[in-house]
């Protein structure tokens, strides 16, 4: 609508409008398992205020989420279960892989700790920090909005090779 | 410097306050249990805070349910049960049992050198509470606790192969299971 009321007409295409929707109504599920969760509620928090990106919507069921957020140390015997929600959040969805024990496993090169939590999951976003500062989470969200927008995930890029009836993989480095 | 050289330390006053009720505590222990007392180490001559009491496997038990109930001793919180692998060393591990006196109060801890393959009997006849820290030991050293009644691992996941705490286990072993642990069916029954 115009500034004198008047109609006004914006011409897009219908998958653009869709990922516009997507990228800024971004519903996270916190799946925070050790000293990241703690930052990643001061960037929910006022002084952040992740609300701004439309990110405030906090969804402790798989199945109303769309944002993974793993926010800490994944030990091995952690690993089928995140598996296990990811596995029943809806398509299309994406992963914020928080801080470095997500991402590589961190300091915790030992026996019982999952190196990087991409060996179990397809990861859009990786954080480092240890832990990251929650402009950094703001950052992270940012780029994955842009690349929501553009459909460059894991999740839409396997949506889009389904519809082309190509072969799809599940985007592990390690399946 | 070499790391392992004792570093003078007083050991807080523990030793002023309990000396003389750790050495009569001792004397009374080898008079009785004689030869199942392989060895003791008292602070200072050696680089610990508390007595170190060696007792033989066979005989932990009796040794252990003797100083919880008898009035000179009355230690009668298990306060830990672990293990430590000393690899080159043999026997190759030591089961450690750390008490506490509530009525003292005062610690003691007692030893006993376990060599590969080899089982200790169990203290769960004692304390119950030893029960899960028995299997913990089980799941990191692979330690058999004989007549335990319930020795499965605890922290591991069912399917891994080794125990991870030993010297000859790989630092970085790691051992990822695609799907979660299985759940024995007779154990969700009452």
């Amino acid at each position: 609508m115009g500034k004198d009321g008047s109609a006004v007409y914006l011409t897009t295409r219908l998958d653009d409008f869709i990922n516009w929707g997507r990228k800024n109504a971004l519903w996270p599920l916190p799946f925070g398992t050790s000293c990241c969760g703690i930052e990643m509620m001061a960037s929910l928090a006022a002084d952040y205020d992740m609300a701004r990106f439309g990110a405030e919507a906090m969804r402790f069921s798989p199945r109303q989420a769309d944002l993974l957020i793993v926010a800490g140390i994944i030990v091995s015997k952690m690993a089928p279960v995140l598996r296990n929600v990811y596995d029943q959040m809806a398509d299309p969805k994406w992963v914020m892989s928080f801080g470095a024990c997500a991402s590589s496993g961190g300091i915790f090169n030992v026996y019982s700790v999952t190196q990087g939590i991409d060996t179990v999951i397809p990861v859009d976003v990786y954080v480092p920090g240890c832990p990251p500062a929650p402009e950094g989470v703001l950052h992270a969200l940012m780029r994955l909005q842009d690349r929501v927008a553009r459909g460059d995930t894991h999740s839409q890029r396997r949506i889009a090779a389904a519809a082309r009836g190509e072969k799809t993989t599940s985007g592990l480095i390690i399946n | 410097m070499d790391i392992r050289t004792p570093v003078a330390t007083s050991y807080g006053d523990w030793l002023q306050k309990f000396e003389e009720t750790w050495k009569s505590q001792i004397a009374k222990l080898t008079a009785k249990f004689g030869s199942a007392i392989e060895e003791t180490r008292m602070p200072v001559a050696f680089a610990t805070d508390v007595p170190i009491v060696y007792v033989k496997a066979e005989k932990i038990v009796e040794v252990l349910s003797f100083v919880k109930t008898d009035p000179d001793f009355v230690y009668d919180l298990l306060s830990d049960l672990t293990a430590i692998d000393e690899m080159p060393a043999e026997p190759r591990f030591e089961v450690v049992y750390n008490l506490f006196s509530y009525s003292k109060p005062c610690r003691m801890r007692f030893k006993v050198r376990v060599s590969e393959g080899q089982d200790v009997p169990t203290l769960t006849g004692v304390w119950k509470g030893a029960n899960w820290a028995e299997r913990e030991v089980f799941d990191m050293f692979g330690i058999k606790f004989r007549g335990h009644p319930d020795l499965r691992r605890i922290l591991m996941d069912v399917r891994w192969e080794g125990h991870p705490l030993r010297k000859d286990y790989p630092l970085r072993g790691y051992q990822i299971f695609p799907t979660a642990m299985p759940v024995d069916p007779t154990l969700l029954e009452d």
